[in-house]
């Protein structure tokens, strides 16, 4: 007698395999996690001695009060405008003694260019809202990578996300560094 | 004519249509989903509407990231309004950061550790306050790698 060959019924391993994707549709999420990175600056030793003073001319100071006001340098300032501002601090195309210094120095891949000494300061209160700190943090690192794009385009012809090669990126980044400080806390009323 | 010509041959039974890949069709969607998507790992407890921005950077590696949710509780007859700090799953308080941010350590190989980044994500209507006070805890722990988690967007302020 011929062996007959056994047949499984295959009708429901569809079902089967439904199951265990609705499954995962329902316990996994796809979302990659976005947002802006930041390197929060080291505890501070209470022995070591007093950082060196900044110029007053290399820093840029943001404020950003309880009602989600800007005071950009002392002045009013807007949001829609603090990218241009910004731009025009860190660059200083005009050599405005008020404005940062800028060094010529050697960066490997890219020669001799000119480094902005400017530092961007952020000081915000208990109060305000966080959207409108992420709005601040948001328009600042713009202008950073806006200078970052231009820097990118006339040495490599490209934008700055489109390098690819790690060590053009790193020359980039140390001509135009994210130079974004954040104030001391202060602690004003308390928790 | 006209009539025979439209009439099906077969009368009227119904048509069988072969299943046989379909099985095969849904493992295929099955492995897609498997492969890019992660498990979701904890229950929200905040309510987490992120802000929007446009500078924004993928976190790659997800293995490396460790999340700090903090928003109003989204049972706010319990609860109250002012917005708690969430670890893994349950609401913390300020003080278990720095244990929290230990354990997560605890829980990577050592030559990963330098790696770590902490995301905070952080409902849009929460106070600085909050934010400061955990960043001060986070740098005491020497977890000086953050990220604001923002979703892609147009920055709209007032």
């Amino acid at each position: 007698m011929a062996r007959m060959t056994p047949e499984i019924n295959a009708g429901s391993m569809a079902d089967i395999a439904f199951l265990l994707l609705i499954f995962f549709l329902v316990t996994t999420t796809m979302d990659v996690d976005t947002g802006l990175r930041r390197l929060l600056p080291p505890p501070i030793d209470p022995n070591a001695p007093p950082p060196p003073p900044v110029r007053e001319r290399n820093v840029f100071v943001v404020l950003v009060d309880q009602n989600d006001r800007l005071l950009v340098e002392g002045e009013l300032g807007n949001i829609r405008t603090l990218r241009e501002q910004t731009k025009n601090f860190l660059l200083n195309p005009n050599n405005d003694p008020t404005m940062p210094v800028r060094e010529m120095r050697q960066i490997d891949n890219l020669g001799e260019v000119e480094v902005s000494r400017g530092v961007i300061s952020l000081q915000n209160d208990r109060g305000t809202s966080y959207e409108m700190y992420v709005a601040v943090q948001n328009e600042l690192a713009a202008a950073i990578n806006d200078i970052r794009d231009e820097v990118a385009r006339e040495h490599f012809g490209v934008r700055f996300e489109q390098l690819t090669d790690q060590d053009l990126v790193r020359a980039i980044r140390e001509a135009v560094p994210m130079a974004i400080s954040e104030a001391e806390p202060k602690d004003i009323g308390g928790r | 004519m006209i009539k025979g010509r439209f009439k099906k041959e077969g009368g009227e039974r119904s048509q069988k249509i072969n299943t046989a890949s379909l099985p095969d069709i849904i493992f295929m969607l099955l492995f897609f989903f498997m492969v890019t998507t992660t498990m979701r790992e904890t229950t929200l407890f905040v309510r987490n509407t992120l802000p929007s921005a446009t500078e924004i950077q993928k976190l790659e590696r997800k293995s490396l990231v460790s999340f700090i949710y903090i928003g109003p509780p989204m049972q706010s007859n319990i609860f109250g309004t002012e917005p708690r700090i969430q670890l893994n799953d349950a609401f913390a308080n300020l003080n278990e950061i720095a244990s929290f941010v230990e354990a997560e350590r605890q829980a990577r190989p050592e030559a990963e550790r330098p790696l770590m980044i902490t995301s905070m994500k952080i409902d849009r209507e929460t106070k600085m306050g909050i934010v400061t006070d955990v960043k001060q805890e986070l740098r005491l722990v020497n977890a000086l790698n953050i990220n604001y988690s923002t979703v892609r967007g147009e920055v709209r302020v007032q």
